[in-house]
């Protein structure tokens, strides 16, 4: 028994990869189960465990928890990352669902199918370019300050890092037009622990390939 | 100023319904603007009220704010709703989270086409009865408590409710089989706040529309055809 958080997924990004991201940033070390059978995910299934029969899962302080979103809110409550009282929060909150929607599409991309894969990643451009990017900017020139939210790291930077490298993956002069957030990528990336996470043999995973569609369509089609 | 909370949304459910919900469950008067017309829709988007272009959007104790979850996270807090300590809160966080998955499938209902509405229907009934309300059902058996979470009124039970009315609305005998739900249901739709709601005259909407569904079109100019989930 480590006391480690213990992350259940397949492997690769999905929607665990916000959650490696947070644990990383908080500086946390975790254990990952991988599924790479749909036995293996029809047993989590018989044995109880997953709440609503889906994961990602992720087994901390005695709870098994699902739901991405709960899993994030509960890791950044616990590790400081989310604001000194109800208003940061509330500003914190706002910008991890704009993101969250952002990368909702990034998530969709590799499933969709050939002949629409040009399009949606037009949209992807169009809607960083035109509406959460230019939001964040705007944030960061206001006060001048080097965090997002109440000039403390938190929640919400790591999920802004991770979504600008994300879509940079996919257009890689997304941030021409930014300046702000391309000082906030060099100041993100020169954070200890975050600095860590971006080395080769972190377990940050890769973007998703073919064995991984293969994979997750198999387990849970 | 009124100094209550205003929500600007279409006249209509959506997205803005779950925070109505909460709202009245917490027994804050809330006001409301509805919008109809595209005009309305770019004023406010030229007026820098909506941060990421969308609704819902609510003002309330001097901010905007947009996005359902977060809003609803902050009301939650200020009024007590999201338990006593980051465990509870995580537990409320992954109920809600439940639910609204669920009202989810509902939640584009009245833009599918008619032969599209059909399977949908049968989508909702089947998730629901298999996967979501099985798993309150044993939440509340298991602990035998009023609430779902630490035997206290909270935001779970609010959506959890919600999300209930909203599927027998497709199928009136969903609850056949969950004895602790058909329970749970009779306890909160009694309390005082939540009983209010429900009775006609109150803030909460009706079944969405053709008009409804008309408006949202108008106003988003989203014409494209909407495909079930």
């Amino acid at each position: 028994m480590s006391g480690k958080p213990r992350l259940t997924y397949c492997n690769g990004r999905g929607r665990m990869e916000p959650v490696r991201w947070l644990l990383a940033a908080a500086g946390v070390e975790f254990e990952e189960i991988f599924l790479e059978t749909k036995e293996q995910y029809q047993k989590l299934i018989n044995d109880g465990v997953l709440l609503f029969q889906q994961v990602p899962l992720v087994e901390i302080d005695g709870m098994k928890m699902v739901q991405t979103r709960a899993i994030l809110s509960y890791i950044a409550g616990k590790y400081n990352l989310y604001g000194k009282d109800l208003k940061e929060r509330a500003l914190i909150d706002m910008y991890v669902e704009g993101i969250a929607d952002l990368m909702q599409m990034i998530l969709m991309f590799p499933f969709s199918p050939p002949e629409a894969k040009e399009k949606n990643l037009d949209s992807i451009k169009e809607r960083a370019t035109n509406r959460y990017f230019p939001v964040f900017e705007k944030v960061l020139k206001q006060h001048g300050q080097d965090f997002l939210v109440g000039n403390k790291f938190s929640w919400a930077d790591v999920q802004l890092m991770e979504a600008i490298l994300a879509v940079e993956e996919k257009i890689p002069a997304v941030l021409s037009g930014f300046p702000q957030l391309q000082a906030f990528k060099v100041r993100m990336s020169n954070m200890p622990t975050i600095k860590k996470f971006l080395q080769p043999g972190s377990p940050r995973k890769p973007p998703p390939d073919e064995h991984y569609i293969e994979t997750v369509l198999k387990i849970f089609k | 100023m009124a100094g209550k909370p205003k929500l600007y949304y279409f006249d209509g459910r959506g997205k803005m319904e779950s925070i109505r919900w909460l709202l009245a469950a917490a027994g804050v008067e809330f006001e409301e603007e509805f919008l109809e017309t595209r005009e309305q829709y770019e004023k406010l988007l030229k007026g820098g009220s909506l941060l990421f272009q969308q609704v819902p959007m609510v003002e309330i104790d001097g901010m905007k704010m947009v996005q359902t979850r977060a809003i609803l996270s902050y009301i939650a807090a200020k009024h007590n709703l999201y338990g006593k300590d980051l465990k509870e809160r995580a537990l409320i966080d992954m109920y809600v989270g439940g639910t609204d998955d669920l009202m989810g499938f509902i939640l584009m209902f009245p833009f599918l086409s008619a032969e599209d509405k059909e399977k949908q229907r049968a989508v909702i009934v089947q998730k629901a009865t298999s996967r979501y309300f099985p798993a309150y059902e044993k939440v509340l058996k298991d602990h035998g408590q009023d609430f779902l979470v630490g035997n206290n009124f909270s935001w779970a039970d609010v959506h959890l409710l919600e999300a209930i009315l909203m599927v027998e609305e497709k199928k009136s005998d969903m609850l056949s089989g969950f004895p602790q739900l058909q329970a749970f249901k009779a306890r909160i739709s009694s309390i005082p706040t939540i009983k209010k709601f429900l009775e006609p005259g109150s803030q909460r909407k009706p079944v969405p529309d053709d008009k409804y569904v008309e408006t949202v079109r108008r106003v988003l100019r989203m014409y494209y055809d909407i495909k079930a989930n």
